[in-house]
């Protein structure tokens, strides 16, 4: 059940899409965000589609991961979904007392559904394909001009890994600590709800202890090793932008196009809001 | 009577992911009521993952798991109810505790078994008192507390429960050599005096040896072997082939034995050392005092 959670896992692989530069996916990352929110018309939104099956096709990273990514967010887009179904004003479709579903509504609700499922896809395979180390490294990089406003991008840099390094550690922790109090005799699945937040205290607080004395553990490792935060610091490896970048680059930047020629040429099938 | 039966048992983690890895792999197993186990094998061999399924913790990929003659997974089968009934002290069960203060965590198994408060109170006392733990320390805090009394309590915690079937993953890894010897010998005594079944999982082969009457050996999510400590231990070559040691005094023999001097091969403790050096002494008429 918990295992469920893929948030933050990486998948070793070799493909292009493992080696490209970490900065290079954060930005495609974005652009492709950017053009699911630009695709007005619902043909542009088709677009992501070969984007997404070539991605992971490249990737090699098994179908079914995707939609292990999209579990988690499965009653926010239904509620999201009703929500612009139900209270959206235009053509009345079908009818029952205050409740009206309209072409409008209806509209709405399926391409905001499509786009967030594609933007959970698109972006769980940011983190699938690059190791964390990698992901703070290309974070750290792409804002370092920030440095010069006094930010702390080192330091937030590293909080943001570890914090991504820990939630499979955490998730498999909480795992084998359920199993201990089950072994006790902890009942999880019945009861009120009282009854089952109080069931709960028993595996937080040995989580709680646990993420205290690991942090503590990596804090006085980290110094052992003569951690001092950024300043300074050289890297073993050095980022390089590759033909494999610019190429990818070139193709999203294609996909990009085709969704504003289709925003402004297309003609247009559904009205949406 | 058999108190567990596992058959054709199999399991995988992660399924569908390329972290697919079966960690327990078509598993035949007969273990009688009453028995004391000793569990070995190497590190990754699927030891914590096998004996999960025998409270019903993990669910078999396939296969069947029986507990004194009921399937586990059968659709009218109560779990609950066994996780009770087979007592599972966790690797590192230290980190799990999570009461105000350590009587209330021992209680917590009694608790959920819906005893009368002075039954749990009963069973909290004689828990504690096997483990080696002092009353006065019932009433700190167990965060308080040292490791090796950290895991007393966890220990326990479980005693507690009264299991049939008590199972123990590696009780004494990172322990000081008194603290090992008490906690098992306090094992050994509730075996005695109780007769319940009890598996033990241990990298040390001496605590094997000295505690256990079978040992069952696994390797590569399989079983190897499984028979008697003196049986087990005999075939050191086997043994050693799949990256486990047997008693260092079982090696000592195979030497002397290599060297001629017709020693018996199933010495696996020094008591029994001791005895079988005095017999081929006295056989060679070497005078000895
Ligand atoms: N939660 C998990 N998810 C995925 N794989 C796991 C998980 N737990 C264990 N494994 C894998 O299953 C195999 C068996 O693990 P298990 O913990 O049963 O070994 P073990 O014999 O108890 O080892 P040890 O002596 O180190 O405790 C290992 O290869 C391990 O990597
Ligand atoms: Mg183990």
């Amino acid at each position: 059940m918990l295992k469920d959670i893929t948030i933050g896992q990486y998948f070793p692989g070799q493909s292009i899409l493992h080696e490209m530069d970490p900065r290079m996916k954060i930005v495609l990352t974005t652009v492709y965000i950017i053009m699911l929110f630009a695709a007005s018309n619902p043909l542009g939104l088709c677009v992501s589609i070969p984007f997404l099956v070539l991605a992971y096709g490249v990737s090699r990273i098994p179908a079914v991961m995707i939609l292990r990514s999209l579990k988690p967010v499965l009653p926010i887009i239904i509620f999201t979904s009703l929500l612009n179904m139900f209270f959206i004003d235009g053509q009345v479709l079908w009818q029952l007392g205050f409740l009206k579903i309209t072409l409008q509504g209806l509209t709405t609700a399926i391409v905001m559904s499509i786009r967030i499922l594609f933007l959970i896809a698109g972006t769980s395979l940011l983190t699938y394909t690059t190791s964390p180390i990698a992901l703070t490294d290309g974070i750290e990089r792409l804002f370092s001009p920030l440095k010069r406003l006094k930010l702390p991008v080192h330091e937030l840099a590293m909080m943001m890994t570890i914090a991504l390094r820990f939630i499979p550690t955490l998730v498999e922790e909480t795992d084998k600590i359920m199993s201990a109090q089950k072994a006790r005799g902890a009942d999880m699945e019945s009861g009120g709800l009282t009854r089952r937040a109080k069931a709960l205290i028993p595996i937080l607080i040995p989580l709680f202890v646990s993420a205290f004395r690991r942090a503590d553990e990596l804090a006085l490792a980290m110094e052992c090793r003569c951690y001092r935060g950024g300043e300074g610091r050289t890297r073993m490896k050095q980022l390089k932008i590759h033909s494999r970048d610019i190429f990818c680059a070139i193709f999203v930047g294609v996909c990009f196009a085709a969704v504003i020629a289709i925003n402004l040429w297309a003609p247009v099938v559904l009205t949406m809001r | 009577m058999i108190a567990i039966k596992a058959q054709e048992l199999t399991y995988t983690y992660s399924v569908g992911t390329p972290f697919e890895k079966t960690a327990v792999d078509h598993i035949n197993l007969e273990i009688e009521q009453g028995e004391f186990v000793g569990v070995i094998g190497h590190t990754g061999s699927g030891k914590s993952t096998l004996i999960q399924h025998f409270n019903g913790l993990l669910k078999p990929t396939s296969g069947k798991i029986y507990i004194n003659g009921t399937d586990l997974w059968a659709e009218d089968t109560v779990r609950r109810a066994y996780r009770v009934k087979v007592g599972l002290v966790c690797q590192y069960p230290e980190f799990r505790l999570f009461e105000e203060t350590v009587y209330k965590d021992i209680a917590f198994g009694p608790g959920n078994m819906g005893l009368s408060p002075a039954e749990i109170d009963q069973r909290v006392r004689q828990a504690a008192a096997a483990v080696g733990l002092k009353p006065k320390t019932l009433d700190s805090s167990p965060f308080e507390l040292s490791g090796g009394q950290k895991r007393r309590v966890a220990i326990a915690g479980v005693l507690a429960m009264e299991p049939d079937i008590l199972i123990l993953d590696e009780p004494t890894a990172g322990l000081d050599p008194k603290g090992r010897e008490q906690i098992l010998s306090l094992i050994k005594a509730y075996h005695k005096q109780r007769r319940n079944t009890i598996l033990l999982v241990s990298h040390s082969m001496e605590d094997i040896a000295k505690y256990a009457k079978k040992v069952l050996v696994l390797s590569k999510a399989g079983v190897v072997m499984y028979d008697d400590v003196a049986n087990v231990f005999s075939r050191a070559k086997e043994i050693e082939k799949i990256g486990l040691s047997v008693p260092q005094i079982t090696r000592v023999f195979e030497l002397l034995r290599d060297q001629g001097y017709p020693v018996s091969d199933s010495i696996y403790t020094l008591e029994y050392a001791k005895q079988e050096l005095l017999r081929m002494l006295e056989e060679r008429g070497v005078p000895h005092a």
